[in-house]
């Protein structure tokens, strides 16, 4: 995409101090950084690290316990997505934002076809025109590398591979400016992974996406994000550049981390 | 370009110490009080035995090793950007747009197929598709990649191949600054000609380059200058 | 009623007068008042174990026994006819529990509780209609959560029904729902007409009378006062059309109301007759007549015994 003109940009999110307890178990605690349009941002550590919490935070799906999350608005700029009504918060979600889920029936109404599923967004911000939306369905199914005749198939119909690529392209036709994905490759077999990982790449350069992805696999982190965070027990123990990050970590975890990959 | 001109990469006072956290805290010292700078039109080849910090000082340049202490400044867009201490998506605009750098390995990306990888920086740089492609594809013909292999990924091919692929990809647009990581390892005398040419015809027109080469017939054949890393060498 | 002196028993006799106590009907008509105030919302409602089962017309019930006194004249109807077994025992229960004079004639009637139809005589000011309702919530077929439906209503996010709309015109290249087809009050709630043909959905735009739904399993009672703005869903290149028959009425010869079909032998021999009973009878009695007239269904429909 773009960065010459993203790099001067204003932020696109803004976190500070953003802390998450259950009780008095910690979900994730002093988190803060900054995200311009056009970056990919990963998330990674090993399960129980904090990266979903952190995640829903983020995605207004869980109230932080401290600390705001701050987003460009359309209508009021810069501002704490916790301080917007819920109506406002509820529409911002639904205009500026997508959330890729890990397993498909999570993001899918698996009730209706996989066309209404991808057309739903449309809906949602007001579209009454039934040709229009069909024909906006269909250029997504082929961006996503759907066959088009199964427009009206019902998702338990499509492997896990389509149900996926149905999830992202019902996540991305409304164009949104920040995406969250939280392990979007995780529940697939590992050719289907590479297509998908793919897939989300190129779509990702070609719109200029903003996206949070949080994924305890590194090779997904390589390939995708711009720079990652890296999770322990809650807390954000390294940042930096992606294949800086992975190819000379300074922090213990993430050299473990890192290590442990197995090399094939 | 004459020397006078501003040099394009100025290294100050950089020091790379590996801690190994997971082997009892090994401290692992590189290289310290390194200072560099390179010009316009010079190509500097990093000299010393293998194991002295030629690829970790390159490495550390392009901002893939985070050195220990002091700086890599780039003139980007008129200014220098310090390496070492800009942020990842400033070192990301200096890479796509003055900062290249060719390794001895292609990362090879699932499915992106051969034409469209080396198409990649140009169209990151707002290059109109087919233009593009039309210089792809008279790069990949002039280092005689069979054009069978444009539409595949490069995953399978041989060394020689995918290095090549790797070229391609690192010189189809000119990079005011260019890192050089063994670029010919794997390739035939012929090719290693067409690779020098490359080299020779981006330094006439003004790019800077740090590289490594194994090979001492290239090595001669660019090289402006030598530069010894071992004499940076941490005194044990 | 006339002027003679009130039954003896009097006391005992209104003692829980239309079967609920008067704290319950106090209850549901707080619930009314409150649906009529915000039409399209769905009031909750403490709703009563009742003496029929659930999906029997339970919420129509307790709504009728709420607002109904002794001057009330009642009409019944299921599917539109007055002489169905259904019909024909809540007419019967209220006309004991409640003792009030009750008809099938629908200009007559004062409270007409119906499931599935809106008579096609058109109602009047001081006329109620009350409905029986199996699903008060429109979006539940696709939205299983209370919690999210809620919210849909509150903040007026619809898009969701839309979705179903969508499905259907995918599925049958037109919007193929034919009941229970949803509708937008006032440009604001979402609402299920309770599974009424959506031939009657233009019915209820601008009625003169008070249209009430009660859903007793669901606990839901939600109301659209006098004048109402009613509006069909639809979308822009698919518009909102009722259904049509090629036949007229069998019996009556209507050309615009709503046909049931009836199949009337083995060898699939059938014919179409007004679903609404007392309409097709008074019509027939002014002497309109269809291509089956005098057929032996004639005579079992009120208003045709010799």
């Amino acid at each position: 995409m773009n960065a010459v003109a993203n790099i001067q940009a204003e932020p696109l999110l803004r976190v500070q101090g953003l802390s998450k307890w259950y009780g008095h178990v910690l979900g994730c605690r002093d988190v803060s950084f900054e995200m311009r349009p056009g970056e990919v941002l990963g998330v990674v550590g090993e399960s129980g690290s904090g990266k979903t919490t952190l995640l829903k935070c983020l995605s207004g799906r869980l109230v932080p316990s401290s600390g705001q999350v701050e987003f460009e608005t359309r209508r009021h700029g810069l501002t704490d997505i916790y301080a917007l009504s819920e109506p406002d918060r509820r529409r911002m979600q639904r205009e500026d934002w997508g959330f890729v889920h890990q397993n498909p029936r999570d993001g899918l109404r698996m009730r209706v076809s996989g066309g209404a599923n991808v057309a739903e967004p449309l809906m949602n911000m007001g579209q009454r025109h039934y040709g229009e939306m069909r024909r906006s369905t269909v250029e997504w199914l082929e961006r996503v590398e759907l066959d088009t005749s199964r427009i009206d198939d019902k998702p338990r119909n499509f492997s896990g591979g389509m149900q996926q690529r149905i999830q992202v392209a019902r996540n991305l036709i409304h164009g949104p400016k920040l995406v969250f994905m939280d392990e979007p490759t995780g529940g697939l077999d590992v050719s289907v992974q590479a297509r998908l990982l793919d897939l989300l790449r190129e779509l990702v350069r070609d719109l200029g996406l903003a996206v949070i992805i949080v994924t305890h696999d590194m090779a997904v982190a390589r390939l995708m994000a711009d720079r990652l965070l890296v999770m322990r027990r809650g807390e954000v123990v390294e940042t930096g550049l992606t294949d800086q990050v992975l190819d000379d970590p300074q922090h213990a975890y993430t050299q473990l981390l890192v290590s442990s990959v197995l090399q094939i | 370009m004459s020397s006078a001109s501003r040099p394009l990469i100025i290294v100050e006072g950089l020091a790379k110490t590996f801690v190994l956290h997971n082997a009892g805290g090994a401290v692992i010292p590189v290289f310290e009080r390194l200072h560099m700078e390179v010009r316009p039109g010079e190509c500097v080849v990093l000299s010393g035995e293998s194991g002295v910090g030629k690829s970790t000082l390159m490495r550390s340049i392009y901002g893939n090793y985070a050195p220990s202490s002091g700086s890599v400044r780039v003139l980007h867009d008129g200014d220098y950007t310090d390496i070492t201490q800009a942020s990842p998506h400033a070192i990301l605009d200096v890479r796509r747009r003055t900062l290249g750098y060719v390794s001895q390995f292609l990362r090879v990306i699932p499915r992106v197929p051969t034409l469209r990888l080396v198409m990649e920086p140009l169209l990151d740089n707002g290059v109109d598709p087919d233009e593009a492609e039309g210089r792809a594809r008279d790069l990949l013909s002039a280092l005689r990649l069979p054009e069978r292999l444009w539409a595949l990924p490069p995953a399978t091919f041989s060394g020689g191949e995918q290095q090549r692929v790797n070229i391609a990809r690192s010189f189809i647009r000119q990079y005011p600054v260019m890192l050089l990581d063994e670029p010919t390892a794997s390739l035939d005398a012929e090719n290693r000609a067409i690779v020098v040419e490359l080299i020779r015809g981006a330094l006439t027109s003004g790019t800077a380059m740090i590289g490594i080469f194994h090979d001492a017939d290239v090595r001669d054949a660019v090289a402006t200058r030598l530069f010894p890393v071992l004499e940076f060498k941490v005194a044990a | 009623m006339t002027e003679a002196s009130p039954p003896a028993n009097l006391a005992e006799r209104y003692y829980n007068y239309a079967y609920l106590d008067e704290q319950t009907k106090r209850m549901i008509r707080r619930a009314i008042l409150k649906a009529l105030a915000i039409p399209g919302y769905q009031a909750p409602f403490g709703s009563r174990e009742m003496p029929v089962p659930y999906g029997w017309g339970t919420g129509g019930i307790q709504l009728t026994a709420a607002i109904i006194g002794p001057d009330d004249v009642y009409k019944c109807i299921d599917q539109g006819a007055d002489d169905t077994t259904n019909a024909v025992s809540i007419r019967k229960f209220f006309a004991k529990v409640a003792d009030v004079a009750t008809t099938e004639d629908t200009s007559d009637a004062t409270i007409i509780q119906t499931r599935h139809r809106i008579p096609e005589q058109s109602l009047k000011a001081g006329q109620v209609l009350v409905f029986q309702v199996p699903q008060p919530e429109p979006l539940r077929g696709l939205e299983a959560r209370e919690t999210e439906t809620r919210a849909m209503h509150a903040y007026e996010e619809y898009g969701l029904q839309y979705v179903s709309l969508y499905e259907n015109i995918s599925a049958y290249g037109r919007i193929a729902a034919t009941a229970g087809y949803p509708v937008m009050i006032e440009e604001r709630y979402l609402m299920s007409p309770s599974p009424i043909p959506k031939f009657d959905n233009p019915k209820m735009d601008d009625n003169e009378a008070i249209l009430l739904f009660g859903a007793g399993r669901e606990k839901r009672i939600y109301a659209l006062p006098p004048h109402t703005r009613v509006r069909s869903l639809d979308f822009e290149d698919y518009p909102f059309e009722v259904q049509s028959w090629e036949e007229n009425c069998a019996l009556c010869g209507a050309e615009d109301s709503y046909l049931d079909e009836v199949v009337l032998d083995d060898a699939g021999n059938k014919m179409f007759v007004c679903s609404d009973s007392h309409f097709c009878g008074e019509r027939r009695k002014a002497g309109h007549s269809g291509p089956m007239a005098g057929h032996q269904l004639d005579q079992t429909v009120e208003g045709n015994t010799p």
